[in-house]
C-alpha cells in the first residue's frame, strides 16, 4: 500500500511485517525512529509474539538479540555511530556465532568531536566483523532490504546489518509501498534455525577454540560470505518478483553501457549522483553510476565487469580511513586490479558529518576527475582556508588547544556545549 | 519540481507543516519529499524544513538551495539569517506576521519578486483564535494552498486530520481554511 510516510515509520511497518520475535533497543540519534515505532507496534498489539525489551546500553541490546537468536528466534536490534562501537565486541560475537539478527544502522559520524549527522564512518568501523552490509539508496529500498535482510540471514545463518543513512533517509517523509503481511508470508519462511539453545537437547554455542580450528572456522565465516554473493542475487530477483519492483542485489548500474567515466557510491547519495549524471548527459559528457549494495560480502568479480570498459572511476564515500583513504574506493582499487587495461581511479571523500553534498559540488569534481586529476584522496567541498590558518597556527603554537572548537571559533561560530 | 523551504522557531512545527504539506501533495497523486534541516532542534532556536513536489519520483537528496517557495513562520529570523538566500526571481514569499512588508523593511525582497508572489499572513493570529496556541503551521499550509496549484485546500485539511486527528486537527483546519480565505480576499482586492 503506497503510504506518505517518514523512512523510519515506514522501517518499522516493515521490519514488523518480518514478524520478529525480540526486538531489543537503546535509542540513539537518528535511528530512534524505527526503534519508537517498532515499540508502538508491539504495545498496540499490531505486532504479536514479540518481545520488546528495553535495555540499559547497545552492548546490552545486541547482547540480548545474540540470546535470543541462539535460543531460535528472530531477533532485530538497531543502532547508530557510538552506540555501534560500544557494542562492538558483540558485533563480532554475533557473526562469530553464525547467528542471523538483522540490525539497522542509522549511519551517522563518529566522535569525536561529536556529531550527529550522516556519514559511512560507524559502518566501516565494522566492515571487517563479519556481517552482511547492505546499504539503501532510497526509503523504497530501506524497507525491502530488511525483508531481504532476515531471508538472507537465515538461510546463511549469519547476521545482516542494513546501513540506511541517518536524517536524509531515516527522517525523510516520502512516497513508500508497504507491502502487505500475506506478500511478506510468502516470501520470508518461518525462523528455522541450524542451532538452537534448547534445555532438552543440551549444546554448547561459543566453546573456546585453539590454534588447531580457528583458521578453519574463520575460512567457513569467509566461505559463507562468498555463498552470500550468489544468495543475494537470488533473493533480489525473487524479491522483484514477488512485489513488483527491483531492490537490493549485489550492485546496479545506471547510465552505464557508453559511459567512459564511472562515478562508484553507495546510499541515499547516489539519487543526488543521478539526477547530476543527467545533467552532465544532457551536455554530452559520457558518465554513468555504479551503486554499491553490497558492501559486505564486496562484489568483487560483478563490479570488475561493471567497470572494465570505464577510462575513469570516480569513487564518492562518505567515510575516511584516516591515514589511508576512503575504504570504498581502497575496495575498488582491489576489483581494478589484474584489469588489463584499468580505468584511472579517483578517490574523493564527501558529506562526513552531515555536510550536504551538492550537484553544483559534484559537477564540479566529475570535469575535475576528467580534466584535472588529482592525487591521492580530494575532499568535497574542503573549506581550505581554515585548515591552511590552523595548520599554520598549530607549527607556531605547541599549546595551540583543541582543533574543533579553534575550527568553530575561525568560522564565527560559538563554540555549542557538548550535547545530543 | 516545485521547492518550498520553511523557516521558524523550534516549537512552531516547522518539520511538522513541511511533513503535512507533502502528505497533501501524495493525496493528489504527486511525489513529495519532506525532511527537516536535521540540527539538534532546540524549542525557540531557527529550524529549517523542506518539500520537493514533483510528477515524478525525486532522487535528489541535496538541501533546497534555490527555493521556488519561502515561507517564514516567524518574522524575527529575518534578522538573524539569511531567509532569502537562493529564492528565485520568480518565486513565492509567504510570511507570518500581522505587520506589513514595510513595517518590517523587505519591501526591495517584495519587489524583486512577481506581483502577487509576496504574501502576509497573520497565521499566529488565527492559530491563537483556533487552536489557542502560536502554531502557525496549519494555516500557513491553507494560504499556500491559495496562492499555488500544487495542492488544493481540501488536501491540507486532509493531511492537516491525518496529522492531528479529533479537535486539535479540526481547529487546525480551521486555522487553513481562514487563512486560504485571507490570501483569497487580498488576490479580490488587488485585482479590482
Amino acid at each position: 500500500m503506497l503510504k506518505q510516510i517518514e523512512g523510519s515509520h515506514a522501517m518499522a511497518e516493515a521490519i514488523a511485517l518480518c514478524r520478529p520475535e525480540v526486538i531489543c533497543a537503546y535509542p540513539i540519534t537518528p535511528q530512534t525512529h524505527i526503534v519508537e515505532g517498532l515499540g508502538e507496534l508491539v504495545k498496540e498489539g499490531a505486532l504479536v509474539d514479540c518481545e520488546y525489551i528495553n535495555v540499559e546500553s547497545e552492548f546490552a541490546a545486541l547482547s540480548v538479540a545474540i540470546g535470543a537468536s541462539a535460543a531460535g528466534a528472530r531477533a532485530y536490534t538497531a543502532t547508530a555511530s557510538q552506540g555501534l562501537l560500544f557494542m562492538a565486541e558483540a558485533v563480532y560475537n554475533a557473526s562469530g556465532l553464525g547467528l542471523p539478527i538483522v540490525m539497522t544502522l542509522g549511519n551517522r559520524a563518529i566522535g569525536a568531536p561529536i556529531n550527529i549527522w550522516n556519514d559511512h564512518s560507524d559502518a566501516m568501523s565494522m566492515r571487517d566483523a563479519g556481517w552482511l552490509q547492505l546499504f539503501a539508496e532510497t526509503n523504497q529500498e530501506a524497507v525491502d532490504l530488511h525483508i531481504q535482510a532476515f531471508k538472507l540471514a537465515e538461510e546463511l545463518s549469519m547476521p545482516v546489518m542494513v546501513c540506511v543513512d541517518g536524517f536524509i533517509l531515516t527522517h525523510a517523509v516520502e512516497r513508500i509501498d508497504i507491502p502487505t503481511q500475506q506478500q511478506v508470508d510468502a516470501y520470508l519462511p518461518p525462523y528455522d534455525p541450524v542451532q538452537v539453545l534448547d534445555p532438552a537437547e543440551p549444546a554448547s554455542i561459543g566453546a573456546m577454540v585453539g590454534p588447531e580450528a580457528f583458521t578453519e572456522v574463520r575460512f567457513l565465516a569467509h566461505y559463507k560470505q562468498t555463498l552470500a554473493l550468489k544468495l543475494i542475487p537470488e533473493f533480489s530477483e525473487e524479491f522483484s518478483k514477488a512485489f513488483g519492483r527491483e531492490s537490493g542485489g549485489l550492485l546496479r548500474t545506471y547510465r552505464a553501457e557508453d559511459a567512459d567515466m564511472l562515478v562508484v557510491a553507495m546510499g541515499s547519495v547516489c539519487g543526488t549522483i543521478k539526477d547530476t549524471i543527467d545533467e552532465m548527459r544532457e551536455d554530452g559528457i559520457r558518465i554513468g553510476l555504479v551503486v554499491i549494495v553490497s558492501f559486505r560480502p564486496f562484489p568483487v568479480a560483478a563490479l570488475r565487469t561493471a567497470l572494465a570498459a570505464a577510462k575513469n572511476v570516480v569513487v564518492v564515500e562518505k567515510s575516511i580511513a584516516v591515514g589511508m583513504g576512503g575504504q570504498l574506493a581502497d575496495n575498488v582499487d582491489v576489483a581494478l586490479r589484474n584489469l588489463p587495461r584499468p580505468p584511472r581511479l579517483h578517490s574523493s571523500v564527501a558529506g562526513l558529518g552531515g555536510r550536504p553534498i551538492t550537484r553544483a559540488s559534484l559537477h564540479h569534481l566529475f570535469r575535475q576527475a576528467s580534466v584535472q586529476p588529482w592525487e591521492g584522496t580530494n575532499f568535497l567541498d574542503l573549506n581550505e582556508r581554515v585548515v591552511g590558518r590552523e595548520i599554520h597556527r598549530t607549527r607556531k603554537n605547541r599549546r595551540s588547544g583543541p582543533t574543533a572548537e579553534n575550527i568553530l571559533r575561525q568560522l564565527g561560530k560559538s563554540v555549542p556545549p557538548v550535547a545530543e | 519540481m516545485f521547492q518550498v523551504r520553511i523557516h521558524g522557531r523550534g516549537g512552531q512545527g516547522v518539520v511538522t507543516g513541511a511533513e503535512m504539506l507533502s502528505v497533501a501533495a501524495f493525496f493528489e497523486g504527486r511525489h513529495a519529499q519532506a525532511f527537516p534541516s536535521f540540527g539538534s532542534e532546540r524549542t525557540g532556536a531557527p529550524v529549517v524544513a523542506f518539500c520537493r513536489i514533483a510528477d515524478k519520483q525525486i532522487r535528489l537528496r541535496e538541501p533546497i538551495l534555490e527555493p521556488d517557495f519561502l515561507i517564514v513562520q516567524d518574522p524575527t529570523l529575518f534578522k538573524v539569517i539569511d531567509v532569502f538566500a537562493g529564492l528565485r526571481s520568480d518565486g513565492y514569499l509567504l510570511v507570518n506576521t500581522n505587520k506589513t512588508f514595510a513595517e518590517l523593511h523587505l519591501g526591495q525582497v517584495v519587489d524583486r519578486l512577481p506581483k502577487g508572489h509576496a504574501v502576509i499572513v497573520p497565521a499566529t493570529e488565527f492559530a491563537m483564535k483556533h487552536v489557542g496556541r502560536p502554531v502557525p503551521n496549519a494555516a500557513l499550509l491553507g494560504a499556500f494552498a491559495a496562492l499555488t496549484q500544487f495542492v488544493r485546500l481540501d488536501s491540507v485539511e486532509h493531511a492537516i486530520g491525518e496529522a492531528f486527528p479529533g479537535k486539535v486537527g479540526a481547529a487546525n483546519i480551521a486555522a487553513a481554511r481562514e487563512a486560504h480565505e485571507f490570501v483569497l480576499m487580498q488576490q479580490r482586492e488587488s485585482a479590482a
